[in-house]
This record gives C-alpha cells, sequence and structure tokens, in this order.
C-alpha cells in the first residue's frame, strides 16, 4: 500500500475547508469514493477530483502536495493515522484533533492546532498568529497532545490554551501565552511583548524575558525545580533544539503570574 | 531431606493474600533517599499492629529513577485496598513529603489505582500544580526548600505477605549469622521485602492466646527456654529459632526469596550449627497460598 496523495491541480483562488479528508474520514472509502467527496470552494460544491488528482491506496497516510496555503483545517478532527503536508498550509491546521500525526513541511496558517485534544502536529517552518489558541466563540484553544514549531510563532500563541505542549524552536510574537488557562509552552527564541498577558495558571518556558514585561509577572527568584527533569526527559529525541536539552539544567528563574487575575501561571527562564 | 546436614521439615509455609505496591523515592543524594524510605518504611513490620508490612527493595541508580537523581525503591503491603490507600497516604505524608529534597512516583505501570498525590497535593494550599508529562500527571507542591515533586496516582496488585522459613541452630548466635547470610542474598532480588528488623523475626507467634484479649501469642513450641515445658517443636540440641519472614509482589518472588534464604542457611550447615529449617503456618485452613519447604528445595 502506498500514501493517499492528493495533489493539487492548481492553487485555488479561494480557501477550501479540506478537513474531511483525513484518515479517520477516509477510512474503507476506495479511491473512487474519495474523488466523488464534495468541498465547499467559496459558494461552489467541488468533487474532490475536480480540484485534486488522486493516487496510492493508504487512506491512513493523506499527503497533501501542492500549494496548500488556501487548504483549510488539514487533518480536523482525525483520530489515527498520518496527513503530511508537503509545503505550506493554511489557516485552522489540525483543529479539534484527536490523534494521529499532522507534518507540515513548510509554514502554517492562523489557529493551529486550535482545540486539540491528542496527537501531534509537526510544523517545520512557522506558524502564524494564534497557534494553539481558541477561535472566538470557544473557552479554550488547545487542550492536549503536542505542538512542534521548527520556525516562529506569531502573536497570542497558546492563547486560552488549556493542556498540552507548544515547543516553538524559533521566536515567538507578543502576548505569548496570553490567557492561558494550563499547559506548556517553551519558546527557544525570544519572545514579543506582554508574555502570560492575563495568565491564570500554565508555564512558559523561555531562554530570555523581553523588554515589555507585564507589572502582574512577579519575580520569584532562581530554583531547581524537579518537574523539569521529567519534562525534559519526555522531549528527548524531539527535532530541535528541545530534543537535546540535559535533562538535569533544570534551575530556571521563576516569576509568577499574572497578578491580574488569579496569578498560578509561571514564566521559568532557563538558566536561572 | 537433608542438605549439608540440615534436616528440611515437611512442613509449609502459609501465606496471605494482600495489596501490595511499590513507590521510587527519590532525592539530592542516596543518604536523603534513604533518610525519606527508612522513615516510610518505619514500623511496619507486621499489619498486626502496624497496619501494613514494608522495607525498601534495593537502592536505584539516578538513570534507575523518573527523576535522574538518585532513589530508593520501596514496597508496602497491607491486608486490604482501603488500608493500603490509608498507610500511604500517612506515610508518605509524613516522612516523604517532610524529607528535604524528596520526590515520590509510582514504581508500578500495571494496578488498581492508589491516590498518591491526588490527596498530598492540598497541602499546597491552592498553590499547587499539576503537569501532565508522557502521559503521567505529577503535582508540584510548595514547600520550604522548593517543590516536592509527586505523582498523582500510583498502582498497587494483589500480592503475597507472610511467606516464611525457621532457622533452628544450636545456638542463638549461630541461628543470627545464619540469618543475616540468607537475608544478604535475598536482598539482591527484586519484588520482596523482608519487614521485620535486618530481615530477621524472634518472636514468632501462634494463633490464640490464654488471655482473651490477645489473637496471637508467643509460639511456644518453637521456645527453646520451654522445651521441658511444653509440647515443643524442638530437640535437645536447639538452642535458638530465629524466622525471615517475606513479603513479595508475586508468588513466584516470594518462592524464590525462600529458595534463595534457604539455600544460603543450608550452605552453612549443620558444621555451622544449623540443625532444621521449618516453616510457620496455621494448619493451611488461613493463607491462601503455601509454600512447601521440600518441593522449593528439591
Amino acid at each position: 500500500m502506498s500514501a493517499l496523495v492528493l495533489a493539487l491541480r492548481n492553487a485555488p483562488a479561494q480557501r477550501v475547508d479540506v478537513g474531511s479528508l483525513n484518515p479517520t474520514a477516509l477510512a474503507g472509502l476506495s479511491l473512487a469514493d474519495i474523488a466523488a467527496l464534495t468541498l465547499s470552494v467559496g459558494k461552489r460544491t467541488v468533487r474532490v477530483d475536480d480540484l485534486f488528482e488522486l493516487s496510492g491506496d493508504d487512506s491512513s497516510d493523506v499527503v497533501f502536495r501542492g500549494d496548500c496555503s488556501k487548504l483549510e483545517r488539514i487533518g480536523a478532527g482525525m483520530k489515527s493515522g498520518r496527513v503530511t503536508v508537503d509545503g505550506d498550509a493554511g489557516a485552522y491546521v489540525g483543529q479539534g484533533l484527536l490523534g494521529g500525526d499532522i507534518v507540515v513541511k513548510g509554514s502554517a496558517g492562523a489557529f493551529c492546532g486550535t482545540g486539540m485534544k491528542r496527537g501531534r502536529i509537526e510544523v517545520t517552518g512557522d506558524v502564524a498568529d494564534f497557534a494553539g489558541a481558541a477561535i472566538p466563540g470557544d473557552m479554550k484553544g488547545m487542550a492536549g497532545g503536542l505542538l512542534l514549531v521548527g520556525g516562529n510563532a506569531g502573536e497570542r500563541l497558546g492563547d486560552r490554551m488549556r493542556r498540552g505542549q507548544i515547543l516553538v524552536s524559533g521566536n515567538a510574537g507578543d502576548y505569548c501565552g496570553a490567557r492561558m488557562i494550563a499547559g506548556t509552552i517553551a519558546v527557544a527564541g525570544k519572545v514579543g511583548a506582554y508574555p502570560g498577558y492575563l495568565m491564570k495558571r500554565g508555564t512558559l518556558i523561555l531562554n530570555a524575558l523581553p523588554a515589555q514585561m507585564l507589572p502582574g509577572v512577579v519575580d520569584c527568584g532562581s530554583h531547581r525545580l524537579g518537574f523539569l527533569s521529567l519534562l525534559y526527559a519526555s522531549w528527548k529525541g524531539l527535532p530541535g533544539p528541545f530534543g537535546a536539552l540535559d535533562a538535569s539544567a533544570c534551575t530556571v528563574r521563576r516569576y509568577m503570574g499574572d497578578m491580574g487575575v488569579s496569578g498560578r501561571g509561571e514564566l521559568l527562564v532557563r538558566g536561572g | 531431606m537433608i542438605i549439608n546436614g540440615v534436616s528440611i521439615d515437611d512442613t509449609f509455609a502459609e501465606a496471605f493474600g494482600m495489596r501490595g505496591i511499590r513507590l521510587i523515592i527519590t532525592a539530592y543524594n542516596e543518604t536523603w533517599a534513604l533518610n525519606s524510605a527508612n522513615a516510610m518504611t518505619g514500623f511496619a513490620t507486621s499489619v498486626i499492629a502496624c497496619g501494613a508490612e514494608a522495607g525498601i527493595e534495593r537502592v536505584l541508580s539516578p538513570a534507575e529513577t523518573p527523576d535522574g537523581r538518585p532513589g530508593v525503591s520501596v514496597l508496602l503491603f497491607a491486608v486490604s485496598s482501603k488500608e493500603l490507600i490509608k498507610q500511604i497516604e500517612r506515610r508518605v505524608g509524613q516522612c516523604v513529603l517532610t524529607s528535604p529534597t524528596s520526590a515520590i512516583f509510582a514504581g508500578l505501570e500495571e494496578g488498581d489505582p492508589v491516590p498518591l498525590g491526588k490527596t498530598l497535593r492540598f497541602f499546597g494550599d491552592g498553590f499547587q500544580t499539576s503537569k501532565q508529562i508522557a502521559g503521567k500527571r505529577y503535582w508540584r507542591v510548595p514547600v520550604m526548600d522548593g517543590e516536592f515533586l509527586v505523582q498523582d496516582t500510583a498502582r498497587m496488585v494483589k500480592s503475597v505477605g507472610g511467606g516464611n522459613f525457621l532457622v533452628l541452630a544450636d545456638t542463638q548466635v549461630q541461628a543470627l549469622e545464619a540469618c543475616e547470610a540468607a537475608i544478604r542474598e535475598m536482598r539482591k532480588l527484586t519484588d520482596v521485602v523482608m519487614p521485620f528488623p535486618g530481615g530477621v523475626v524472634r518472636s514468632g507467634s501462634k494463633v490464640g492466646s490464654k488471655y482473651k484479649a490477645l489473637s496471637a501469642s508467643t509460639n511456644d513450641a518453637f521456645c527453646p527456654t520451654l522445651r521441658g515445658a511444653t509440647k515443643s517443636e524442638l530437640d535437645e540440641r536447639i538452642g535458638a529459632v530465629l524466622e525471615i519472614v517475606i513479603d513479595g509482589l508475586t508468588d513466584a518472588s516470594v518462592k524464590k526469596a525462600m529458595e534463595v534464604g534457604m539455600r544460603e542457611v543450608c550452605k552453612i550447615g549443620a558444621a555451622g550449627g544449623i540443625r532444621r529449617l521449618s516453616a510457620g503456618n496455621y494448619g493451611g485452613k488461613l493463607g491462601q497460598f503455601q509454600y512447601h519447604l521440600r518441593e522449593i528445595l528439591k
């Protein structure tokens, strides 16, 4: 069996919701069945084979090819299997993901990983604003699983995040971890202004603090935190700098905040 | 059956079904891990009055512990799930949480859940935080030397308590030295602990007493000083009897520990004053497990 490849015939002019083209939804369907499925493109309804050239037969391993930057909700809600995007992906990658792996070999649009509960999303390039964040109207953003970003993350990374882990190898934009409820965000590069804005609980692991800090984030001193050795050990082997962290280097400078809300969140600056 | 001049009684050890658990205590160094583990497994020789039977299973290297620090694995046994849960809450709360630099983790992956940090976290008075790492939940409880890290839930399994054998020797010293040798070898095994002081017990008991308030009393048949005054199990050569009691996570582990211990005693043999090996039982009426000495040593 070979991976089910969905190669775009032409880059779509409008956004296309391809959330239904995931291993869970396609399980048991023949290539002809998949080809006959319909997708909404603007006001039009089109068949899958109008948009994509199909090949392969393993629907548990779906590959999108071509300029996929207008394809939205890639891998949304899938429970298992693997989705690969050869290139950039649109918004809402892995929305509500329940299991399996999504790999974007490029950059992803806004709200990547929103509402995901389990599984893993790896974006080798950048993610736009609101990765792991709650979409408007939702109370919670990411609620579990692992989001790996090889490049940079935009603003409001993990806004209203409830659980899970986001690891960013590059930089993160302003308001990183804003309104965070729980979970862990680690950024290897720099973070923008005001990390932890209105953060209730959860952990931001940073290498340095930005110049613009909230007054509600308070310094609690330098400490060795034992849980970090377990956390770092669990990351061992992951791509990027987090996979190579020394599990015994657990001393951090701990800041708590945002005292404007419950203030049980923490910003841990590595190296203490 | 006679091995190296040691007569093996045609009898069996009678053991009981218990609930057992393994916990891993880590600390800044081995000394502090042992301080905590010794306190936690202290006063845990017999369920008759201690609520639990416990001991240190072995010392763990940093590579063997979840947080990469020196550690100790302890085994704890109780007569019921309810009692085990109660004992863990008390002992971990008073002996591990209190011990500088300590952390505690589940040592068994399978079994029924037992609250560990789940209840102890409330010591944090709202400042406690949880982390889910690799599918397991941990609690971080702020304490005066930093944070007490404790796994949310541990696992307990059906296990065996009360495996035993008796060493009958010419003198008290010979019996003691034989038991010390046996314990040294038995402590190399995993899944078992010998919960009495130094692993050895001298006050073997029988069921019942002339005093109504007591459910157990001295095993007069094995008391050398009563040899002429009671229905003794001892002949004129036996000057002392000591017992080794074994609790294990599995039936097989108890059996193995009995075999290792008894063979070590037999190595000393009659030349070292060891005359007999026997075992404690209740006629086979009380315990779920029977360990026949001759079968184990054949």
